[in-house]
């Protein structure tokens, strides 16, 4: 049934550094990679190769230039991939039950026997978090790495979401945000975590926290393009001695 | 939003089809024999090509039965249903037309209120979606409704009512595009509230996650020739709604002038159908750096 759990006993999901994001795409790759040789249709690519190479992708990195009034602008690097919304309307669209919400985790899932195809519910996530595979013509979207996280097979560090288990920054975490003695809901309090486009009502599961503030330039130097200019002058060291020597000569 | 030509004739003749069966069922107009023949066999015929032309948009058109499962949370499995539902209940009152010249008005009742609620339905797969804001309000499914009753008034000659109903019409035209053009404003979502990033400074793209395009951006992010979205909708409503209420008005009883009419109007839907895709703007757009 596509009606949404009226709660889920835990919330498991992401929460996203954006302070520590280096923007490397190691998530996007490991991702991929995992998705695509495990549960479900591989994520295909086409014209992978030619001119306009195109691929089926659960996570994405957008960088952002964000420009406060008084500060230099700054990078931002962004992760999306899906939220597992509370709320989530990609769920209650579809027309055949592919689309669920579980009650035990939270987790959205699609059941890739059941989809049509029709697309609906890619156009009803504000996020862009389910893609249509050009390929096997079913709905894609992240599974939270189900088929790790509960893996017996696996070593007890792999079992987490594939993006987690690669970040070489830190800079994802997994864990429940339904119970608030959870370190990923301890990180959310501390550095304030929010939610994408609230006004959408989606109640997103992951969240974001935002990036640090920045160090402020103290007053520049008066002259500055004179400290671009080579010279020799208190020059120290052994190069110092030779400049000094060979000035003699 | 992408505007693919299965959706825009899928919406568009289906709801003709479905108007159709409307007037068919409550009596409005009651052909018999071969006349029935004729009459419920086009208003089957636009609702099942319209249907047809719905699936070549699925991945998996072979599945298609699985949509009738989710009526109780879904709007396009409510569709399905009902669509089902309503060509079903209008069988035995068209057959009875057509043979024994004699309605069931029980059955055609049924029928009619069915083909309407088919039409709503269809109009509230796009009105239920709050990431599209065009799209999530009352304007919609007025269009598609009025549409549909204006257009079958219109091939049945029924002038008067045409009348009527392509000037509710026009009015539900301009409606959806005057205040549907501030609507996504209205919803207060922006890059800075996509990204969470606006009590920081103004947000922009710098980089998009892939040099290429995506499924996203096709189906999404549609920015082709909304540059001539004004010259269009003036078109669109003087074809499916001014021109036509004209010419019923000058000729209500000439064939030729109703058969133009309704071409006319049917043009004019269709662009107005393109428009309804073209021009609404997804919120996801907005991590591509348009809005």
């Amino acid at each position: 049934m596509t009606s949404l759990p009226e709660r889920t006993d835990r919330k498991l999901g992401l929460v996203i550094d954006l302070d520590t994001c280096v923007g490397c795409h190691a998530c996007v790759i490991s991702c991929k990679g995992w998705n695509t040789e495990n549960y479900g249709a591989p994520l295909s690519d086409t014209d992978a190769y030619g001119a306009a190479p195109e691929g089926t992708f659960l996570n994405r990195i957008h960088s952002f230039e964000v420009t406060p009034p008084d500060a230099p602008p700054m990078v931002v690097h962004f992760p999306k991939s899906c939220l597992h919304c509370e709320d989530a309307p990609c769920v209650t669209v579809c027309p055949t039950g592919a689309s669920y919400k579980r009650a035990e985790d939270g987790i959205v899932l699609v059941n890739e026997s059941d989809c049509i195809g029709c697309g609906l519910c890619a156009w009803a996530c504000p996020y862009g978090a389910r893609e249509m595979d050009a390929l096997a013509g079913v709905m894609k979207k992240c599974t939270l790495c189900v088929d790790r996280i509960y893996n017996d097979n696996l070593p007890e560090e792999d079992r987490e979401p594939a993006c987690v288990r690669t970040c070489p920054a830190g800079a994802r975490h997994f864990g429940d945000l339904g119970d608030p003695e959870s370190a990923v809901s301890q990180l959310v309090t501390e550095r304030g975590g929010f939610d994408l486009m609230p006004e959408q009502g989606t109640k997103p599961v992951n969240k974001y926290l935002p990036p640090r503030p920045r160090d402020r330039l103290p007053e520049p130097p008066a002259n500055l393009a004179a400290l671009c200019e080579p010279s020799t002058e208190g020059l120290g060291g052994f190069l110092g001695w030779i400049d000094r020597t060979l000035e003699k000569l | 939003m992408h505007p693919a030509p299965s959706l825009i004739f899928f919406t568009t003749f289906s709801g003709l089809g479905f108007g159709l069966l409307t007037y068919l069922g409550v009596g409005l107009v009651w052909p018999t024999g071969w006349a029935a023949f004729f009459w419920f066999g086009l208003g089957y015929g636009l609702a099942l090509a319209g249907l047809a032309a719905s699936a070549f948009h699925l991945g998996h058109p072979e599945r298609a039965l699985k949509a009738f499962s989710q009526w109780r949370s879904s709007w396009l499995s409510r569709e399905a249903v009902l669509a089902a539902a309503a060509l079903l209940f209008m069988a035995p009152h068209a057959a009875s037309l057509t043979f024994f010249a004699t309605p069931l008005e029980g059955f055609g009742m049924l029928g009619a209120f069915l083909s309407l609620m088919t039409v709503l339905a269809t109009s509230m797969i796009y009105a239920q979606i709050k990431a599209v804001p065009r799209w999530n309000h009352w304007s919609g499914p007025a269009v598609f409704l009025l549409a549909a009753l204006a257009g079958a008034a219109l091939i049945t000659g029924i002038a008067a009512l045409a009348q009527l109903l392509l000037a509710w019409l026009a009015l539900a035209l301009v409606a959806h595009w005057v205040l549907g053009d501030l609507r996504f404003r209205a919803a207060g979502s922006s890059a800075e509230t996509a990204t969470g990033l606006g009590g920081r400074g103004l947000v922009r793209l710098l980089e998009p996650p892939h040099s290429g395009r995506n499924y996203l951006m096709r189906e999404m992010v549609h920015v082709v020739a909304r540059k001539h979205a004004l010259k269009l909708r003036v078109v669109a409503l003087i074809c499916a709604t001014i021109l036509p209420a004209i010419m019923i008005w000058l000729w209500p009883a000439a064939p030729a002038a109703i058969l133009a009419a309704s071409a006319l109007h049917i043009a004019g839907v269709l662009a107005a159908r393109w428009l309804f895709f073209a021009e609404a703007e997804h919120v996801v757009s907005l991590y591509y750096g348009r809005d």
